[in-house]
């Protein structure tokens, strides 16, 4: 890529926005399921008591069930809830970027 | 074009024969019951997916088309590909059998096999299709010295597409002796010659639509056992509480069987294990090759977003199965359950792993099982084929076209290369496979995804974010992850002393990745803030064009020119 084609695209204060929006919500995101899954490791090595409590009064299913799907189903919500704002707003930003540079 | 259908017609009638005469074999040596409908299905889908593979070849003609598909695979058709990539015969088999053995503790693992995909949709997924090309290899030696950083690349692709040949030709090897009846030695060979034909004449696009149909069958397969065993389990009432119950009452393990148990037990195990599998999946090449046959990055999110979905489901599913299989096949009247000769203790008939298979036939009978043995198989093949191409592809993109020729080779030449390198490892990929036959490959698994995570994942990731790195820092960290993760499984309990027996491990853990991660990311911090030299100093500077890119898509690889 030339080197003034870089100088604009850094000078646009679009550029700024999409960037620093996108990387805060990554990483939101990224640390938010890296906090659920090590949560759900740790509450395992420490305290597994508590995944085996029943889930209600005579139950064989114990909350570790809802818990381990909850982590799953998680991971999908997470990446759903990314590619909607990504392909919307994201993606509306960086074709905004290219018009006004290109 | 001619010559290539009297290929293929008599490719697949030998295969025919051949299939029919070691069943034949097997079936007076062994007394085995010879599945028919097994070896039907599985010819059917041999059949569809050599046809696919001629499609295909008609279409690949550029270096572009073979590496990538052309870039044409829509976000849901490699999301698609991706899960099925992803879903091996031994993740559908092998968990689905630790939950039949240990219940909860199997969802552990599931857990830690999927939560690395959100974090390569937020850290990597778009930076990886607006840099890339063909392979990672070319984001990692995007503003770095190229014969080495490639090299290196290079380097920690084949050996984890080596290590993860061997699980899966083992596993083929004996999965096919159980459920077909066929000699280990053919099996291997089959597998080794299908995924030559397919990859060599279609390339990326045939093992695309490969991975796909195969995954809408695995897929189609496991919910229909799941349900199936669901809905026999509980006498109609569908209810999960119900499965449970039964399996507890069953279970030798009784109430402990619903809670976490042995698996997860130093707390320093467990993390290190997590990080393995999490950060393991973004090192995989034949994974990361995936985000570049999407067109832009659009696309390549939403193929995370379907995969992360099919997967998650695809988990599930095998929970259900390990408890239902718990029910219909664990009470002694069921019939699937045999004497071991050795112990005296009453096992699954052809072991653990066969937990999923045997529930196919006792939810549907010969049908069922012979669907779900063909859908196994053709998950092997599609696995080695898509494993097949990455490594062709760090042979010929890499080392050959960027490394050996300096990037001054023309396109065919490079294709041509790439399709001989498929061969070798095709043959390569048979051969480990009898040569590992009578090893435990076990931890093959774990070891493939400690290197993936430990010398593969630091570089990819730093390179993305880490401007201040340099060609000597992602050098130093990049082969110090790859030698130290490897030694510590060697010096540790699971090869040490289980496979070599040579005693008390010298290194404590079983799961490396913990620290050999540490030590990549120490020694690409260190060997780049000691790095003045010029080159260095270029290097750093480089990157302020290379984020440009890899936030905007501008300049990357087969996106819409204004």
């Amino acid at each position: 890529m030339q080197q003034d084609l870089v100088r604009a695209i850094k000078s646009n204060p679009k550029y700024h926005e999409l960037v620093s929006k996108r990387a805060k919500f990554a990483w939101i995101l990224a640390i938010l399921m890296l906090l659920i899954y090590y949560g759900f490791i740790l509450i395992i090595a420490f305290n597994k008591e508590f995944l085996s409590q029943h889930l209600w009064e005579g139950s064989i299913t114990t909350v570790g069930i809802p818990v381990g799907l909850g982590v799953i189903i998680s991971a999908f919500i997470l990446t759903g809830i990314y590619v909607f704002r990504a392909n919307s707003e994201f993606d509306r930003l960086t074709a905004e970027i290219k018009e006004e540079v290109l | 074009m001619r010559l290539w259908q009297n290929a293929l017609t008599a490719i697949v009638l030998s295969l025919v024969a051949g299939a029919a005469l070691a069943a034949g074999d097997m079936g007076e040596v062994k007394k085995q019951a010879v599945n028919i409908p097994a070896i039907v299905m599985f010819l059917a889908f041999v059949a569809g997916t050599l046809g696919i593979t001629y499609w295909a070849a008609q279409r690949t003609k550029t270096a572009k088309d073979f590496y990538s598909a052309g870039g044409g695979i829509t976000g849901f058709q490699n999301g698609l590909a991706i899960a099925g990539d992803y879903m091996s015969a031994a993740s559908f088999l092998g968990i689905s059998g630790l939950v039949f053995i240990n219940g909860y503790d199997g969802l552990i693992y599931s857990v830690g096999w999927l939560v690395g995909w959100p974090i390569i949709m937020f850290l990597m997924a778009e930076q990886l299709r607006n840099l890339g090309k063909y392979t990672y290899a070319d984001v990692v030696s995007y503003r770095f010295q190229r014969v080495p950083m490639r090299t290196m690349a290079a380097t920690g692709s084949l050996v984890v597409v080596v290590l993860y040949l061997i699980g899966q030709m083992v596993g083929a090897g004996k999965l096919i002796q159980v459920l077909f009846g066929l000699d280990y030695i053919y099996a291997v060979t089959i597998v080794g010659v299908l995924i030559i034909l397919y990859v060599t004449f279609g390339g990326m696009l045939a093992t695309t639509w490969v991975q796909i149909i195969k995954a809408c069958l695995l897929l189609g397969g496991a919910t229909f056992i799941a349900f199936g065993a669901l809905h026999v389990a509980t006498e109609g009432s569908w209810s999960p509480e119900a499965l449970f119950r039964k399996a507890t009452e069953i279970h030798a393990k009784k109430d402990a069987l619903m809670r976490p148990g042995v698996l997860v037990t130093s707390p320093i195990e467990a993390i290190s294990l997590g990080l393995a599998l999490m950060f393991g999946t973004a090192g995989l090449p034949h994974i990361l090759m995936r985000f570049f046959t999407v067109p832009n990055a659009t696309e390549a999110r939403k193929s995370v977003f379907y995969a992360t979905g099919f997967i998650g489901y695809f988990y599930i599913l095998t929970f259900l199965i390990g408890f239902g299989a718990i029910v219909l096949l664990m009470p002694e009247t069921s019939g699937y359950m045999v004497t071991d000769p050795k112990t005296g203790a009453l096992a699954l008939k052809g072991g653990q792993n066969m937990a999923a298979v045997q529930l196919a036939s006792a939810v549907g009978g010969n049908l069922l099982l012979g669907f779900i043995s063909a859908v196994a198989f053709a998950t092997i093949l599609a696995v080695v084929s898509g494993l097949t191409l990455a490594g062709a592809s760090a042979i010929s993109h890499d080392l050959y076209a960027n490394v050996w020729a300096h990037g001054n080779v023309d396109e065919q030449q490079e294709v041509r290369v790439s399709k001989m390198a498929t061969v070798v490892l095709g043959i390569i990929a048979i051969l480990l496979g009898i040569a590992f036959e009578q090893q435990n490959v076990a931890y093959l698994v774990g070891l493939t995804f400690a290197v993936a995570a430990s010398a593969n994942f630091p570089i990819l990731i730093m390179s993305i974010y880490y401007g201040k790195m340099t060609t000597k820092g992602a050098l130093l960290g990049g082969w110090l992850g790859l030698v130290t993760s490897t030694l510590f499984v060697i010096l540790g309990p699971t090869v040490w002393t289980d496979v070599l027996k040579f005693g008390a491990a010298i290194f404590p853990f079983k799961n490396p990745a913990l620290f050999s991660m540490i030590i990549a990311f120490v020694g690409i911090w260190l060997g780049s803030i000691m790095d003045n030299s010029e080159q260095g100093k270029r290097e750093c500077e480089s990157f302020e064009a290379q984020d440009v890119r890899c936030q905007t898509g501008i300049g990357a690889e087969g996106a819409a020119s204004h």
